[in-house]
């Protein structure tokens, strides 16, 4: 399972980071969100991987914590996706506020001399 | 509940938010209104970031160094979030709600009038600043930065045109990937100790061992990365001076303090995670804060040179000044002696008010024929606003307008430069003092600092004096018509220079102190591992 979730984050953060650097705004804002996927699931997997776990402990007496799963990354993934998405969504905004004033979609706001 | 005073820490986030959220009721016409509130609320925060000074200064018993603290919802602290108070945040929370006070009256001149929700978005870019400059959490810090940068995206933004939305758009995706790797670092340093809250990870970090030494290091590498990028460090900073240009001059004194998060955060973190105390950690990354400092100040005085307009220059004046504390930092955490650490605080201080006081000084300035009239019609044509709804007030003119900029800006100009008898040079002569007399394993870093805190002066007073030539004395066309509300805060700030100066024995004392206290984390950690939870108070005294 280990090798599945690194080969999944490392994918996704090569193509986020190979997609932001290209010149189109509509490359960029894909690349922030593949990006955004990568250090969500990086984000979870620092709680260490557990299978059929559940997050929560049982009230009282003795609990043995490994047998249960971190809460406390699947907490701060949460409120790390409802952030990302609010502000790729504001980004979205501006990109087509930007296409629609420089009438192409360079993220310079013009094309380079060929 | 009784209101105890310690609710009073978290006055300074909930008084903005409240403001914001109350103005959102209002229609977008009834802008008087907006600012009514908006005025109160800052007034308000800066007295309880007064009170906040005040206490934190503690007494003789504690050493005159006292932290307070507040548990939310009353967890104890490695558990729940905390939120300290400390000299640090305390300097830097009075030093927010000073320069919010001149922006805000600045924006009612006519910059609130051209875009929605001014207000609200300028009240929760506060609340974003104030939340950071007090959580003692990462994660916490985290979403008060993610608050604070998307009020800073609707307000750069303000105003419309083209040049904004370009801007608008370099500064966004480069501080959403900023947030990512923030994220990376944050997850990184949980995974290697288990722990969110800075006060533990500083008590951890000195028994570490091999292994989950090189993750936390790595992690805040990656972290400082975010907030290197925040403070403009030389080869992340290259949007900063378009997109400072870009934004409206309220806009612009406000972002004045946003690189000074970064190196507030920078400050905070570096010294309570790899200070004196972290065993094997202790120093890590001063390299990076040194080398990387001193490249942002030969990068900001060259770029100061070669601008053209004021705008750029007082851009690329933002960087020297966040140069020049980082690098001085990084020396403190190589062991240099608190005496640089109090100069540079002293110096963040005056040129983060000289800063956004020439951000204020350009429009005034460079105003050519017809004025704000004309700037108005203009975009709200563009916007399709209807006109009527409220005439553009012809506030007062003020008489001998060019010798009161011409003063303001000579002000600022030794404020900036470090001349003689004004802040900037008390606070440059402290770190230069302080660096001559520590004993520095590379000595040739510590001459380099002393060159180029002293070119950049001199590269300062070149480029400025240029612009004020241009302004002042070659200009031929009639003096230009200012309002008396855009001058107004530029005079209290240039007023607060003048306090600075006068009273600098009791701020270099303050500041010496806050030296003293961040160089010895263990006070801080642990005052915030112990504090006591209300439940407990409670049961012992029904």
């Amino acid at each position: 399972m280990e090798i599945v979730l690194s080969l999944a984050i490392g994918v996704l953060a090569a193509s986020g980071i190979w997609l932001i650097l290209r010149p189109r705004t509509f490359q960029v804002i894909v690349g922030l969100c593949l990006l955004s996927y990568a250090v969500n699931l990086f984000i979870f997997s620092m709680g260490r991987l557990t299978m059929a776990a559940a997050p929560v402990m049982p009230r009282g007496g003795f609990v043995d914590p490994t047998a249960y799963a971190d809460p406390v990354p699947q907490a701060l993934v949460l409120t790390a996706i409802v952030i990302s998405f609010a502000t790729t969504a504001l980004f979205l905004v501006v990109l087509i506020a930007s296409r629609g004033v420089t009438g192409t979609d360079h993220v310079d706001g013009q094309d380079r001399e060929p | 509940m009784s209101l105890s005073p310690e609710h009073l820490i978290i006055a300074p986030i909930l008084i903005p938010f409240f403001a914001g959220a109350l103005m959102l009721v209002y229609d977008e016409r009834q802008r008087r209104t907006k600012l009514i509130i908006g005025l109160i609320a800052v007034t308000a925060m800066l007295l309880s970031a007064a009170e906040l000074l005040v206490r934190s200064k503690g007494s003789e018993l504690t050493g005159g160094n006292d932290i307070g603290f507040y548990l939310l919802s009353d967890w104890s602290a490695p558990f729940g979030i905390v939120l300290v108070i400390d000299r640090l945040s305390a300097m830097m929370l009075v030093l927010t709600a000073l320069l919010a006070l001149p922006a805000l009256i600045y924006s009612a001149a006519g910059w609130h009038r051209q875009g929605q929700h001014f207000h609200s978005m300028f009240q929760f870019l506060l609340m974003g600043l104030n939340g950071a400059f007090l959580t003692g959490d990462l994660f916490n810090l985290f979403v008060f930065f993610e608050v604070l940068l998307a009020a800073s995206y609707g307000l750069l933004l303000h105003g419309g045109g083209q040049l904004r939305i370009r801007a608008g758009l370099h500064y966004i995706a480069v501080n959403l990937t900023g947030s990512l790797m923030f994220l990376i670092g944050v997850s990184l340093v949980y995974g290697a100790t288990g722990t969110l809250s800075m006060a533990h990870l500083s008590t951890l970090v000195w028994g570490l061992e091999e292994q989950p030494r090189a993750l936390l290091q790595a992690g805040a590498g990656i972290m400082a990365v975010a907030f290197l990028i925040k403070a403009g460090i030389w080869p992340l900073s290259f949007w900063l001076s378009t997109a400072y240009m870009a934004s409206a001059a309220p806009v612009a004194a406000m972002f004045a303090i946003m690189t000074k998060v970064g190196v507030y955060v920078l400050i905070r973190l570096s010294f309570l995670v790899f200070g004196a105390a972290a065993g094997v950690s202790t120093g890590y990354g001063a390299l990076v804060l040194i080398t990387g400092g001193l490249a942002t100040v030969a990068y900001g005085f060259l770029g100061v040179l070669a601008s053209q307009s004021l705008g750029r220059m007082a851009a690329h004046l933002v960087l020297v000044s966040s140069g020049t504390v980082l690098a001085s930092a990084g020396f403190v955490l190589e062991g240099a002696g608190t005496g640089i650490l109090a100069g540079a605080l002293f110096y963040l201080l005056s040129s983060t008010l000289a800063t956004a006081a020439l951000f204020l000084l350009i429009e005034p300035m460079s105003r050519e024929e017809g004025g704000i009239a004309a700037l108005l019609a203009l975009t709200a044509d563009a916007y399709g606003l209807d006109e009527r709804e409220e005439q553009p007030e012809v506030g007062l003119a003020v008489p001998g307008t060019l010798a009161v900029l011409g003063l303001s800006f000579g002000v600022c100009v030794l404020a900036l430069t470090g001349l003689p008898p004004l802040s900037g040079f008390i606070g440059k002569l402290g770190m230069l003092r302080g660096i001559l007399a520590a004993e520095l394993p590379v000595p040739a870093l510590g001459w380099a600092f002393v060159a180029l805190v002293i070119l950049s002066g001199l590269a300062t007073l070149i480029g400025l004096v240029r612009i004020g030539i241009q302004t002042f004395w070659a200009t031929e066309s009639e003096p230009p018509r200012v309002l008396a509300l855009e001058i107004a805060p530029v005079l209290v700030l240039v007023s607060l220079l003048f306090v600075l100066t006068l009273k600098a024995e009791v701020t270099m004392r303050y500041m010496q102190q806050t030296a003293r206290a961040i160089i010895s984390p263990t006070i801080y950690a642990e005052g915030v591992l112990g504090a006591p939870r209300a439940a407990d108070g409670r049961e012992s005294s029904p």
